[in-house]
């Protein structure tokens, strides 16, 4: 276990100093950061202009969702999609070899491989929507939401891992697949508005089959004082569930793979 | 480069574009799921507008507005500022300069030859339009149905030349890939794709309305949902200006290219 924890200090200073060799990147992904955020926070403003209560949300209650969004946005374009993208690639060109051939885990030597620590731009973008939030609602959380919010941030963590690594499973699979991880972070957008919003079978979507209402709408709920046990055992259930399908997948996965070298 | 060799090549090089697009259909259908933001929004804007339109938009109007925004992205829809960064990171566009054919028109056909698979993907969405009660939000007007035509044909170009223009920045600066992000970023919103322009306040929509990119998305899907039935002079007006934002777009390409492909070093290839 010891042993983990020294490798992923190794790799998270290698990627570190990656980063830092290119410092104006810091600046550049800032900008960009704030154009994103702007296409996620003008439609919010536009949409909560007309109506100051939608779907029972009122604006800054919707708008602590869309700081869960920003955060947990910044944790998967930072931490997860690096590492595992650069997975498909090197199941295309039989790199994934070297890997192997490591006496650790190969789920946790590619997970661990890259990180991009300039997208922590994202938690900082996050927390000022908190203030904002906050402010408007003329109420700090509590701390005991506070901690069941990060609870749930971190079974949040855990299923957008296993949802990552399900989509580079299916890599092994079908060669040409470098555009699902796109299609995992581009339908991720729907996670800005409190799934309660959506009706009918979009609901029922975002709830059970890719889960957003845990990931965004639960933590911000816990936030605002709804402390709703039912939703942190659920929110814990589909964590460990998604894990294990996750790992099952990947074993069963990597068993198929025929290095492209030999 | 001829006007002669173009029309010789263009043929064959449809040919092939289409052959790839059938293809790889898979990874075809799924970037169309990935442009599916329109369909969020309108649960989002139905849910807004439950009880009383917003502005002008209720239940059918909101229905009509996004699924026509999610047909005119399928279809006007352009990629090549990546391809041209990878092609020009990875040395690939020499290949395609030593071809008799402008690797910037081979692109725009490559793109053309998409566009029957992709209309493919768009048509259960069209059918959904015509045959619920969304229909009743779109235009009835002959002159609207042709002049939209004209419409998509102008915002395809325009799309294509912003793509080109920001694409052969990566002559300058190694890699316009952020640059893509912001455009993209500002084009969501500025275009009409997220949220309808005349749902903005007054001074925003002003704004928007001095910038290109809502001939690249809400000028056709307007016509389509019937803005413009009977106001020939009006929507005449409108596509002159997108006409001339086109040839803006066009000349920026033209200037972008001459400089920037002289500094192509061609590694790689």
């Amino acid at each position: 276990m010891t042993r983990y924890a020294r490798l992923l200090w190794v790799q998270l200073r290698a990627s570190m100093l990656l980063a830092m060799q290119y410092r104006a990147d810091f600046v550049l992904d800032g900008v960009v950061e704030l154009f994103w955020a702007s296409t996620t926070l003008l439609p919010f403003f536009v949409v909560f202009a007309a109506r100051p209560v939608i779907g029972g949300w009122g604006r800054d209650e919707a708008l602590v969702v869309v700081g869960c969004f920003i955060v947990l946005q910044g944790v998967l374009e930072g931490a997860v999609n690096p590492s595992l993208h650069g997975v498909v690639e090197r199941v295309r060109n039989g790199t994934l070899d070297f890997v192997l051939l490591k006496p650790k885990d190969a789920q946790f030597l590619v997970s661990t491989a890259r990180f991009s620590p300039w997208k922590c731009m994202n938690v900082v973008t996050g927390v000022v929507v908190f203030a904002v939030a906050f402010r408007g609602l003329g109420r700090p959380p509590s701390a005991a939401g506070v901690g069941i919010a990060a609870g749930m941030f971190a079974c949040a963590i855990v299923v957008l891992y296993s949802v990552t690594t399900l989509v580079v499973s299916a890599s092994f699979f079908v060669v040409r697949v470098d555009n699902l991880s796109f299609l995992f972070t581009a339908v991720f957008d729907a996670a800005r508005w409190p799934a309660t919003v959506f009706r009918g079978a979009l609901r029922f979507v975002f709830t059970f089959v890719i889960p957003f209402a845990m990931m965004t709408t639960w933590p911000a709920e816990a936030l605002l004082g709804g402390v709703d046990v039912r939703s942190m055992l659920l929110s814990a259930a589909l964590a460990i569930g998604f894990a294990a399908v996750s790992r099952t997948v990947w074993l069963r996965a990597l068993r198929s793979y025929a290095s492209a070298s030999s | 480069m001829s006007a002669r060799s173009v029309l010789r090549a263009a043929p064959t090089v449809l040919r092939v574009g289409l052959a790839e697009a059938v293809a790889y259909r898979a990874e075809l259908l799924v970037w169309v799921l990935t442009t599916t933001m329109p369909f969020v929004m309108l649960a989002i804007f139905s849910a807004a507008a439950i009880d009383g339109p917003i502005g002008r938009y209720g239940q059918t109007e909101l229905a009509a507005y996004f699924l026509a925004t999610f047909v005119v992205r399928q279809i006007t829809g352009s990629w090549a500022g990546w391809q041209i960064n990878v092609d020009v990171r990875e040395g690939t566009l020499a290949t395609r300069m030593l071809r008799p054919l402008h690797p910037l028109v081979a692109y725009a056909l490559e793109h053309a030859a998409a566009i029957p698979m992709r209309a493919l993907a768009a048509a259960p969405v069209v059918v959904i339009l015509l045959a619920t009660s969304a229909r009743s939000g779109l235009s009835r007007d002959p002159v609207s149905w042709l002049l939209l035509l004209v419409s998509l044909a102008l915002a395809w170009l325009l799309t294509i030349f912003i793509n080109f223009a920001i694409g052969c920045l990566a002559f300058f600066i190694d890699s316009s890939q952020r640059v893509l992000e912001v455009y993209l970023a500002v084009f969501f919103v500025a275009s009409g794709y997220l949220v309808p322009l005349d749902v903005f306040p007054p001074a925003a929509r002003r704004a928007l309305s001095l910038m290109p990119f809502r001939h690249q998305v809400a000028l056709p899907v307007e016509i389509f949902v019937g803005r413009y039935d009977g106001r020939a002079a009006a929507l005449a007006v409108e596509l002159a200006q997108q006409a001339g934002w086109t040839l803006v777009a066009l000349g920026l390409v033209a200037l972008a290219w001459t400089r920037g492909v002289r500094r192509y070093g061609a590694f790689g290839g």
